[in-house]
């Protein structure tokens, strides 16, 4: 039996018994802080830790032209960096497949929930709107990164001010009073399948065996708004059902430290 | 026209306030955060491990490989392209050389010492922040070192020497211009292993800027040495 086979039964076996390798349960998290304007350089941006797992995201803005088919709208964009400072499994160099999902999955959630009124972000038709883009940056990788993710991307958003604009010029040394126009607090919240055991916020070693997941970006209004499985594990609609039931109770959960 | 008070208010040798931490990144073998104001480095050391590709192993010793990295977010205007640029391939060169002396990795052949550094946020001297904090970040991996490495920039802003520039300084328009010169150095034996500098300087005004650098580096090398304390001393209490 390889070493993963075994870590993999020792994981499961304790899931059995809802145990944890840190002694905790199947659906508990770890201790979540967040720490908003760790960045003055950022117009926004947070610290969020999930027990030993730490994310920063920064929010930074830019004014553009709008795309054609949008013309009176501004836009998103997300990026996360899998720093190799974080983890001895990252490498330096174009992001990953890992890193690409991390960022298109936050992305998608913020995206979909219509968290930002992009509307309110035209200046002026077809001609200048706010670019508002996100990069998130793994400090240290303990297993559960897009949650933790996702969760310092909304609090960067939250905190996030826009600098002074005039003369068709950024100001980026003096910011304003003005938040950024939120209308919806999405998070995603991943469940993860070992067996017919279902739990959340794993540890990076029960992440490295997990057989499939489930991220579930929820809204305050009890509303789904991105979907992402993985792993080559099949879920049964049931399992789901009860994927979603746990990600809206941590999703609240969550957001109720914003 | 003289430069009679900094931007800041600072005295002409006085850098900004500092703080330093061993120990911020549990997967690393070390790390540690070095900020001098809203200048932020953090620095993780991985290894020694197996060099890739091969041919790059030398079966003597050991390599010490440096990547230093500006957050996307965390420069001084809009956003930075993530990924290596000319700018920090060039610092991640030059911090290799400025640690590289302190290290002896004879008992480590064929294998490489990775040192990454990111900075969350920046005022100028970005890359004497991120080797004070790789500095730190090697000793508290363990590695036997000659002497810590502890770094500033001074320069001259009009007939000023000064210490600590930040991003005002640097851009400060005046008569005589600005001279940036980041140092990094042993502080025990003052000798020095990175130097750069542009602007325009005199071998006179070098000689009190290095001797004004040897000043500052002691102090920091005071604020490094607290930090290990911290770690390893609070640890056994």
């Amino acid at each position: 039996m390889s070493m993963k086979d075994e870590q993999k039964q020792h994981v499961q076996k304790a899931l059995q018994e809802n145990l944890r390798y840190d002694g905790r349960k199947k659906d508990q998290f770890r201790a979540v802080t967040i720490e908003y304007n760790i960045s003055k350089s950022a117009e926004g941006s947070a610290r969020v830790k999930i027990g030993d797992t730490e994310v920063i995201a920064g929010v930074k803005m830019s004014v553009e032209t709008p795309y054609p088919d949008t013309p009176d709208e501004g836009s998103l964009m997300v990026n996360a960096e899998l720093l190799p400072l974080s983890s001895p499994r990252f490498e330096p160099g174009p992001p990953s497949a890992e890193g690409i999902e991390v960022a298109r999955v936050v992305d998608r959630g913020i995206r979909e929930a219509g968290a930002i009124d992009v509307k309110k972000l035209c200046i002026a038709r077809a001609e200048k709107v706010w670019i508002v883009t996100i990069d998130i940056c793994t400090i240290n990788d303990a297993g559960n990164l897009i949650d933790a993710s996702s969760l310092a991307a909304i609090a960067a958003l939250k905190q996030a001010t826009f600098p002074k604009y005039e003369n068709n010029e950024i100001d980026y040394q003096t910011r304003t009073d003005t938040k950024l126009p939120m209308r919806k607090w999405p998070l995603a919240i991943t469940v993860f399948k070992i067996g017919n055991q279902l739990f959340v916020d794993p540890l990076r070693e029960e992440e490295d065996v997990m057989e499939a997941r489930l991220t579930v970006s929820t809204t305050e209004d009890g509303k789904i708004c991105a979907l992402q499985k993985g792993g080559s594990t099949p879920l049964t609609p049931d399992e789901i059902d009860q994927m979603i039931v746990l990600a809206q109770k941590f999703g609240d959960e969550q957001r109720s430290k914003l | 026209m003289t430069y009679k008070t900094r931007v800041d208010g600072r005295a002409f040798d006085e850098t900004r306030p500092i703080t330093a931490k061993v120990g911020v990144i549990k997967n690393a073998e070390g790390s540690a955060m070095f900020k001098i104001g809203q200048t932020t480095a953090y620095a993780a050391v991985y290894g020694p491990r197996e060099l890739h590709p091969k041919f790059l192993q030398n079966p003597n010793t050991g390599l010490l490989r440096c990547n230093y990295n500006m957050m996307p977010f965390s420069g001084h205007g809009e956003r930075v392209r993530p990924g290596q640029n000319r700018r920090a391939k060039e610092i991640s060169m030059v911090t290799e050389n400025a640690l590289a002396p302190a290290l002896d990795l004879k008992d480590y052949p064929n294998t490489v010492v990775d040192v990454f550094i990111e900075l969350p946020q920046t005022d100028a001297g970005t890359r004497c922040a991120g080797i004070c904090a790789a500095s730190l970040a090697l000793a508290d991996a363990g590695f036997e070192m000659k002497d810590l490495v502890s770094s500033v920039a001074v320069g001259r802003v009009d007939e000023r020497i000064l210490a600590d520039l930040n991003y005002d300084e640097e851009a400060y328009q005046c008569e005589k211009g600005v001279a940036d010169i980041p140092v990094a150095m042993f502080p025990n034996t003052g000798e020095i292993t990175l130097l750069q500098m542009d602007g325009d300087l005199s071998r006179q005004e070098l000689q009190e800027a290095l001797k004004l650098a040897k000043k500052v580096c002691q102090k920091i090398y005071e604020v490094q040495k607290q930090a290990l304390k911290e770690k390893f001393l609070g640890e056994s209490e």
